[in-house]
């Protein structure tokens, strides 16, 4: 098991470079000299200078390719421009607070989704069926800030329920009142990803010839679902969930902006509006460092959940 | 891509239980019914709209939905009506610019992954693996944001967000049909790779890449207005749905009209494309066509 573990981190790392190189060409896309496009044209020529070294663009691009990756490998993600503070240190302030969200999310959608995904598939066609699938196309097609919005509306502005903002804060119940709206937003969304997912895994499982068999032998109804049809359908539920991490993440930004919730969104659209390059290219890696790992747990927790899955060779 | 390419896959399209499966399906009507209503508002908007978008009117800001303002009018005065349909226009092109962009360069680059093979295939197909594993809302906003907002940059940094699965489907017949006999028969012939892949593997592929693109257009949409709200959007004032949401956004707490109706209009977008999609999913899928 352990040596599956490190072999799947060893073919991450092919992943990380390509991931590092896709940053590094990202941040010299930058139009015309990047150091002016980042300090304005009323920068003097000394501040110009100063950034050019920070980011190594007085140096030929290989010198730069290699230097950058050797940073990044050795953990280095630089320094913001505006406080001086490094990327990480500002990453590990704020990620707390996002990974209390996506967590929170993650466990409300799968709280909600694969119930209501088995419901649907066991009763197909019938009416808790379409009440799920419309319920899902509905989350699908929210973008995360205009869900977040009208339940900001909903629930914080036309009833006073809940705070408009969630702002940090050290009381354990505001801090949970706080996270509830966002969590909400989020769980909602997954919750309806993880539905209609579930929906069609369970109905593939449905179809098989062992649970027809089982069927003939008269094991009952709730086992054949729960244990036998449920227990296949989650490789593929397993899978996709892990993949959709990623967007999760996506979301929580867009959440972050519209509760005022400190986070990584709220760190991605600071150093946007500074134009503090420096750091977004930290975050960036941050952000691919963070996909990686949760795509490699994922094939992990698939090999936990599949049998057929060896880990021998 | 050549006419005779384009018309001999539509003459297969037209002919295929796909699209008849597509006729009765009721979804699919509700959906393209839809589509096509708010296309002809964005076509119709300068027609339909009853003030200039742009226009300020000191006086009534920030006035709720009335005769004179059916939605309402923002902090500056604007009808909110007008910018509605007038930003239909902007996320509806950004959304087909950036499918079709992403259709054409990721198909292209699937196609000659799986022609060509060997370390080319390997470092395509790798890309394509990591862009897929990248939020497409996370790599889209650092792309815009390096690029800076306009117009066509959103459409860049979209369409590079969603090459991916269009590579991917490209790839897999381009490698089945190489095999085939009239390919070996076009090589002996003569043929250039580019007409082998243009006229006779294309046509073979198009209704798959068509399908995928349509999947992807409400996600495409869905980004646009995100990196909008985020900021960035095409610069103001030019009215897009998520450019209206971010400024109505700062008076939330007293003029809900600004942010609920463009909040409104792409769910009512994105949702049309979302249920033709999956009409059109189910259309191709032979194991559910026979229920529908």
């Amino acid at each position: 098991m352990l040596g599956y573990i490190f072999r799947r981190l060893l073919l991450a790392i092919p992943t990380l470079l390509v991931m590092l190189t896709v940053v590094f060409i990202l941040v010299r896309l930058v139009p015309g000299d990047p150091a002016v496009a980042m300090l304005g044209d009323r920068a003097s020529e000394a501040t110009l200078q100063t950034l050019r070294e920070q980011l190594g663009l007085n140096q030929p691009i290989a010198v730069q390719y290699f230097e950058f990756l050797g940073n990044m490998i050795t953990g280095d993600f630089g320094k913001s421009m505006v406080t001086g503070r490094t990327v990480l240190s500002e990453v590990g302030a704020v990620l707390p607070y996002t990974l209390e969200l996506t967590f929170s999310a993650m466990v409300l959608g799968t709280l909600f989704g694969l119930p209501l995904g088995v419901i649907a598939a066991v009763r197909r066609n019938k009416w808790p069926d379409y009440v799920s699938r419309i319920l899902s196309l509905i989350g699908l097609s929210f973008p995360g800030f205009v869900s977040a919005i009208l339940l900001l509306l909903c629930f914080a502005v036309w009833q006073h329920w809940l705070p408009v903002m969630s702002r940090a804060s050290s009381d354990p119940v505001t801090h949970i009142r706080n996270l509830i709206l966002p969590a909400l937003n989020l769980g909602l969304i997954m919750m309806a990803y993880i539905a209609r997912v579930t929906r069609s895994s369970m109905l593939d499982v449905l179809g098989e010839d062992y649970i027809r068999t089982a069927q003939a032998k008269g094991v009952k109804a709730r086992t054949l679902v729960m244990r036998h049809a449920l227990g296949n359908a989650l490789i593929p539920i397993v899978t996709v969930v892990g993949l959709y991490f990623g967007t999760l993440i996506g979301n929580s930004v867009l959440a972050e902006i519209v509760f005022t919730r400190p986070g990584l969104g709220k760190l991605i659209l600071g150093a946007l509006q500074s134009r503090d390059y420096t750091m977004l290219q930290g975050l960036m890696v941050v952000f691919a460092i963070f996909v990686i790992l949760v795509n490699t747990a994922t094939d992990v927790i698939y090999g936990l959940v599949d049998p057929r899955v060896s880990y021998k060779k | 891509m050549t006419s005779a390419a384009i018309s001999n896959s539509s003459k297969t399209v037209t002919s295929s239980p796909v699209l008849n499966a597509l006729r009765r399906n009721r979804m699919a009507w509700l959906g393209g019914g839809t589509l096509f209503i708010i296309v002809m508002v964005a076509i119709f908007a300068p027609l339909i709209a009853p003030h200039d978008p742009l226009e300020q009117n000191i006086l009534a800001r920030l006035s709720p939905p009335s005769a004179d303002f059916w939605l309402g009018t923002d902090s500056y005065g604007r009808d909110v009506l007008s910018r509605l349909l007038y930003g239909a226009r902007i996320s509806l092109s950004i959304g087909f610019l950036s499918v079709l962009t992403a259709m054409i360069v990721g198909s292209s680059l699937g196609m000659l992954a799986g022609y060509i093979g060997g370390v080319f295939e390997q470092i395509v197909m790798g890309l394509v693996d990591v862009l897929l594993s990248f939020p497409t809302l996370l790599l889209g906003l650092m792309i815009a944001a390096m690029l800076g907002a306009s117009f066509e940059n959103l459409i860049i940094a979209i369409a590079i967000t969603e090459m991916a699965p269009f590579a991917r489907v490209a790839r897999a017949p381009t490698i089945a049909v190489k095999r085939r006999d009239f390919v070996d028969a076009g090589r002996s012939l003569g043929l250039s790779p580019l007409r082998i892949l243009g006229v006779h593997i294309l046509p073979n592929i198009l209704s798959d890449v068509v399908v995928v693109g349509s999947l992807w257009m409400a996600s495409a949409i869905r980004t646009e207005a995100s990196l909008a709200f985020i900021g960035l959007g095409v610069l103001p004032p030019t009215a897009t749905w998520g450019g209206m949401i971010r400024e109505g956004f700062d008076n939330i707490l007293t003029a809900w009209w600004l942010v609920v109706f463009p909040s409104v209009a792409i769910l009512i977008t994105v949702l049309a494309l979302n249920i033709l999609g999956d009409a059109l999913r189910d259309a191709i899928d032979p194991k559910t066509r026979s229920g529908q």
